[in-house]
């Protein structure tokens, strides 16, 4: 076994640990900080594929933005964090075996599907590419995006606003 | 002076050469990279004692006092001292704190501080990785801070913690959009987000001269990301006693400590190397200039510190939406007008410099302004109460 | 060389967790947090893909980043209604908030 696989199969424990405790624990802001490492793990393994301006990226939005809003969330709504509330609904045991058996399914497609075994050598510089991507091929979808994000951003203060 | 130039790195091709004598490559690699890490980390600790007795000697000296003079010839053994003092206190746990998050926040907060270091470029070659992204990763390491101080103050149990926790958020977040458009002016300037680059692209002139807008912004940027003064209001002692880690003692608050002055040398390293052209410059070896405009920079910052009142909260907030990042907007897009109309050269430096320091005096005679007429209509405000408090008759 | 088959289960594992997260939930910023992990799974085998599959094509990684953004936006949006809700109805228990139900 080498070092990547040996590191990826850390990453990948720890990250999915932090990810069944995010759904299954009973103190809702534990959930939101340990959401945060399943965030980082994920980060991590981004760097295993060979892209670290994501893993930044993921680090930056995701941990520095995302979890800190729902932080935020969790505590401006104070009654949520009180631990001695019931956090699962009636249907837990049903979505669990739901849960399950798709993944049994995803697993077993995935594992039988022969994949080309090894990955090729980066021909292109991926960032200097995305760069490219953005104001070339990709020009619209970017600057949809970029207003996406504005008017969530007007649109969430409005909502959140104290009338 | 070639010699004393490459000085760290020969001791480093030496130390390898020995290693290589009787170990097998694989360990030879284990070797340097665990003692690489080691070293930064014993760099983090000397960096914490270094700067503690120099910020406490600075601050005497500009209030007129001595400083620590009992331990050692002059005082030098004080940061041992205190050192010493921290590690043997008891630790103390409040009741009804939340017990994990108390104890893993000490602990996080000092990893993205660490991770720091490897972009760091301390001399020439001399730099843990060369990133190509390392302008990206800095932004996203500091914000891992805002969750750790998030999860100090809820664990404390404790409204004064949380309320610092609130503070500190509201301004590392405000904070960071006019740090990240002063850094893309950087990178914009450089053509690069490589550290080792962008001090490579500084060998004619040092981007503070290039663009003094963005050095100004990210400076105070960089002073509300260390909670330094004037924004020191986390910690504001007369008002919520001492920010997030109220509650922590010993050993924990010693990691907040250390974390926030290996920060500190961040910080005043990240502008070097952006703005104050990292290592370069002649006569003196690279790392030696290095050292030299950290310092100077910590000593920038430590003036300020002993010089300037405390903002308050809304002007602090103010600042940061209403005159940093307008600010440092207006500047991005006139240096990338600029760096897109002329060529490199004596031209572009000089056309940058003034342009940009006339946008400076620009806004600061609006802030003036703005200052002026608001304290005008304070006066009047007040005046007006004394009227009608007193009748017509006063003067 | 890590194969990228792991990946992909791995995606999957995310995913059925954040499924999970989503049915099981009755906490409204609970079911948020299962549509991020949802999310990341996704990105995971966007990446995955592109790495293994299409290097020399950018269409993944650029598929990923808008998914970040629209993660964001949607987290704003989401996080700004269940403070909303919190404010009108003082639950964020979404079996709680059945006005039409009525």
């Amino acid at each position: 076994m080498s070092l990547p696989q040996i590191l990826f199969l850390v990453v990948g424990v720890i990250t999915l640990g932090a990810a069944v405790a995010v759904v299954t624990s009973r103190n809702v802001l534990h959930s939101a900080f340990l959401l945060a490492l399943t965030f980082f793990g994920v980060a991590v393994l981004y760097v295993l594929l060979d892209t670290p301006y994501l893993a930044a990226a993921q680090v930056l939005v995701y941990i520095g933005a995302i979890s800190v809003l729902i932080i935020f969330a969790i505590m401006l709504s104070r009654k949520v964090a009180a631990p001695d509330l019931v956090q699962r609904n009636s249907q837990w045991l049903l979505s669990l075996i739901v849960a399950v058996l798709l993944f049994g399914v995803l697993a077993y497609l995935t594992l039988q599907t022969a994949w080309p075994a090894a990955k090729q050598a980066l021909g292109v510089d991926a960032i200097g590419g995305l760069g490219e991507a953005f104001v070339g091929t990709y020009a619209l979808p970017f600057e949809v995006v970029s207003v996406v994000l504005l008017v969530a951003l007007v649109g969430a203060i409005i909502i959140a606003r104290e009338r | 002076m070639q010699v004393l130039d490459d000085l760290w790195i020969r001791i480093a091709v030496w130390f390898r050469g020995l290693l290589e004598s009787f170990l097998p490559p694989w360990a030879v690699q284990l070797t340097m990279d665990v003692l690489g890490i080691l070293l930064l980390i014993v760099l983090g600790i000397v960096v914490v004692l270094a700067f503690t007795y120099m910020e406490r000697k600075v601050i005497a000296r500009v209030g007129d006092r001595i400083g620590p003079n009992r331990a050692g010839p002059f005082g030098i053994f004080q940061a041992i001292a205190d050192a010493i003092k921290m590690l043997t206190k008891e630790d103390v746990t409040p009741t009804n704190a939340d017990r994990w998050l108390f104890l893993a926040a000490p602990i996080v907060v000092i990893i993205p501080a660490v991770l720091l270091y490897a972009v760091l470029p301390l001399g020439r070659g001399m730099v843990g990785v060369d990133l190509n992204i390392a302008v990206v990763f800095v932004v996203a390491m500091g914000g891992i801070p805002i969750l750790t101080m998030l999860m100090a103050g809820w664990a404390s149990n404790n409204k004064y913690a949380l309320l610092g926790a609130f503070r500190t958020v509201a301004q590392l977040i405000s904070y960071e959009v006019p740090m990240v458009v002063a850094l893309l002016t950087v990178v914009l300037l450089a053509g690069t987000m490589s550290t080792v680059g962008i001090v490579e692209a500084q060998a004619s002139f040092p981007f503070a001269l290039v663009t003094p807008v963005a050095f100004v912004v990210y400076m105070l940027a960089g002073l509300a990301e260390l909670n330094r003064t004037p924004f020191d209001l986390l910690e504001a002692d007369s008002e919520i006693v001492a920010g997030y880690f109220i509650e922590y003692s010993g050993m924990k608050f010693a990691m907040f400590f250390l974390a926030e002055y290996i920060n500190l040398f961040m910080v005043a390293g990240m502008i070097t190397t952006l703005f104050l052209a990292g290592w370069q410059w002649p006569i003196l070896p690279s790392w030696l200039w290095f050292l030299i405009k950290v310092v100077l920079v910590i000593f920038l910052m430590m003036w300020i510190r002993a010089t300037f009142p405390r903002f308050r909260i809304d002007q602090m907030l103010g600042f940061a939406w209403k005159a940093l990042v307008p600010l440092s907007l207006i500047n991005l897009f006139l240096v990338a007008l600029v760096a897109k109309v002329l060529e490199p050269g004596w031209v572009r430096t000089g056309v940058l410099f003034v342009s940009n320091l006339a946008l400076l005096a620009g806004a600061i005679a609006i802030m003036a302004q703005v200052a002026r007429k608001r304290e005008e209509r304070a006066r009047a405000a007040g005046e007006a109460a004394i009227k009608r408090y007193y009748g017509s008759e006063v003067r | 060389m890590v194969p990228l088959s792991w990946f992909l289960v791995l995606g999957a594992a995310l995913f059925c967790i954040g499924v999970y997260g989503v049915l099981s939930r009755r906490n409204a910023i609970g079911i948020l947090m299962g549509v991020e992990l949802i999310l990341n799974a996704v990105n995971i085998n966007l990446i995955a893909f592109w790495r293994y599959r299409t290097p020399d094509h950018l269409t993944g990684l650029v598929f990923a980043v808008f998914v970040m953004a629209i993660a964001a936006a949607e987290a704003a949006v989401g996080l700004a209604l269940i403070i909303a809700i919190y404010r009108t109805r003082n639950t964020v228990i979404v079996e709680d908030v059945d006005l039409l139900k009525m």
